[in-house]
């Protein structure tokens, strides 16, 4: 049985682990698995998420032009988009008043996204960000739908961008300004 | 696992003795199986993830059992629309009643026992084969292709892996002289060392045998999931899954102390006589320390090893199992012939 050195390893791992786990101080020291223990208790005990992490989707309405990129690229269909059309006054003095698409609906059904950021990706006017926020759990289901002005608030939460390196400031877009 | 009516010193009647049976032969095979749940299962296996476990029912998840118990009452019980309705339904019956006839024969003390019959561990054995027959009907009734392969195959796994089991046995048997439960424990006094040492390949065949008899990884190919979902299990919800899932570990906690009785001298400490009137109190707290020890075992390789292959586990059983408990029943048998 060639196997059987490894065998015994194995165990040796298991057991080793648990004695890590029950007595982080050292066989002397009291066992106290929850110091030895990797896991976080989480409701209990809460662990900051990596600042980019992708928690929650964000808008930032001013910069959406209901052009329904986000809507058409989602896998899910989760995203509902309505929008009408307004003057806005034109940009030189005497010049005709421009056409500009006013959101009026901007849903997300986060009980149906999938968190996979494709619509992030895809917006040309950098109207979507990811903010590392996780917990916003519902009793109902129909509480997950988030409306323009819910995911508006989102935007508080969304970290700065970091700083570009030097000699790259030609390329700075996707800033949030918020 | 006590109730001899003499023990408790009053005349009960017979429904009353018969009363008193059932609630303490509920208490051996509940109490056992969900201390090795917890102890193990739960948070033994936590800690060898480097993890704590259930922690929120009661202080360290103390009650999760209960927890998990009213979940599995509240879960509809569904049957496949063509399931063979009465096979689907009395499957996990079956396979718990073997459990249950099992603990019949486990002595806790002198007069500490359910029955006490001259072929008790022939009793166990054969009455833990009964199982397979519940796991067969489940694969067939449900009516499933998964649930029938993981049928044929705990089939399959439990027959290769009776033989071992009964053949490692022998090697105590020999050496004890008797099949009764008691004087198997007797002789292991009488021998001056628990029957682990001079049976020690023994010991590890049984050791091997009962794990794959519970298909308990690494032998629980039966309920391969990446395979076949859950086997057998595949079409249970609600609380027939759980009588299955109890079956499970019970089985569990019944061999283990079955192994304690064969080879860690069952009831007996040192030092203090086998028949004395205390060991009926004590005796089956002794036995349930020991059968508590090697269920760490089995459960410590559980949470160590990974699955065996199909074919692996059949070459194991017949090639390497099978012939080295012939080998030492042959030398046991020698042994007990010379000396």
């Amino acid at each position: 049985m060639p196997q059987l050195p490894g065998m015994l390893v194995g165990l040796g791992v298991t057991a080793k682990t648990f004695f890590k786990t029950v007595f982080p101080n050292g066989p002397a020291g009291p066992p106290a698995p929850s110091k030895g223990a990797h896991t976080v208790q989480y409701p209990h005990v809460k662990e900051a998420p990596p600042t980019r992490a992708r928690g929650v989707i964000a808008l930032h309405e001013d910069n959406c032009t209901a052009c329904m990129l986000c809507a058409r690229e989602c896998p899910d269909w989760c995203i509902y988009i309505e929008g009408h059309k307004e003057l806005a006054p034109p940009r030189r003095p005497g010049g005709k008043p421009r056409q500009k698409n006013k959101l009026d609906r901007f849903d997300i059904d986060f009980a149906l996204c999938m968190y996979c950021g494709i619509c992030v990706e895809v917006c040309p006017f950098d109207a979507l960000f990811w903010s590392p926020e996780f917990e916003f759990s519902e009793m109902k289901l129909a509480d997950l739908l988030h409306d323009k002005d819910r995911l508006a608030d989102w935007m508080e939460t969304v970290p700065e961008f970091p700083a570009y390196e030097s000699g790259s400031e030609q390329k700075v877009r996707k800033v949030p300004s918020s | 696992m006590i109730t001899s009516a003499n023990m408790l010193a009053v005349e009960l009647a017979y429904w009353q003795e018969t009363v008193l049976r059932g609630v303490v032969g509920l208490v051996a095979v509940l109490l056992p199986t969900g201390a090795l749940v917890y102890l193990f299962l739960f948070k033994m296996m936590s800690f060898m993830q480097s993890r704590l476990g259930p922690m929120e029912a009661g202080p360290y998840g103390q009650l999760q059992l209960l927890a998990e118990f009213g979940k599995f009452l509240q879960k509809e019980d569904i049957f496949p629309s063509k399931a063979d309705r009465f096979v689907f339904a009395a499957a996990p019956f079956v396979v718990l009643v073997s459990t249950f006839l099992l603990v019949l024969v486990l002595p806790g003390g002198p007069d500490a026992h359910f029955i006490d019959v001259n072929t008790g561990i022939y009793f166990a054995l054969a009455v833990s084969s009964v199982s397979v027959i519940g796991i067969l009907m489940a694969g067939w009734g449900s009516n499933s292709k998964y649930s029938l392969l993981g049928g044929l195959r705990a089939a399959g796994q439990l027959i290769a892996y009776e033989l071992p089991l009964v053949l490692s046995v022998v090697g105590v048997v020999i050496m004890a002289g008797t099949l009764n439960m008691k004087g198997i424990v007797a002789s292991q006094v009488d021998f001056g060392i628990w029957f682990i040492v001079p049976q020690f390949i023994g010991f590890m065949i049984f050791l091997v045998s009962i794990q794959a008899e519970l298909t308990q990884p690494p032998f629980d190919m039966p309920v391969a999931e990446s395979e076949l979902v859950t086997g057998y299990l595949t079409e249970y919800s609600g609380i027939r899954f759980l009588l299955f899932f109890i079956g499970e570990f019970a089985t569990a906690a019944v061999f283990s102390a079955i192994g304690a009785t064969l080879f860690l001298g069952g009831w007996h400490i040192p030092f203090v006589d086998l028949d004395a009137e205390v060991m009926n109190w004590i005796g089956p707290l002794v036995l349930a320390a020991k059968m508590v020890l090697i269920a760490f075992l089995i459960f410590w390789f559980r949470i160590t090893y990974p699955r065996f292959r199909e074919d692996q586990l059949q070459r194991l059983a017949w090639k390497f199992l099978i012939p080295l408990a012939l080998l030492n029943i042959a030398v046991t048998a020698l042994f007990k012939v010379v000396i």
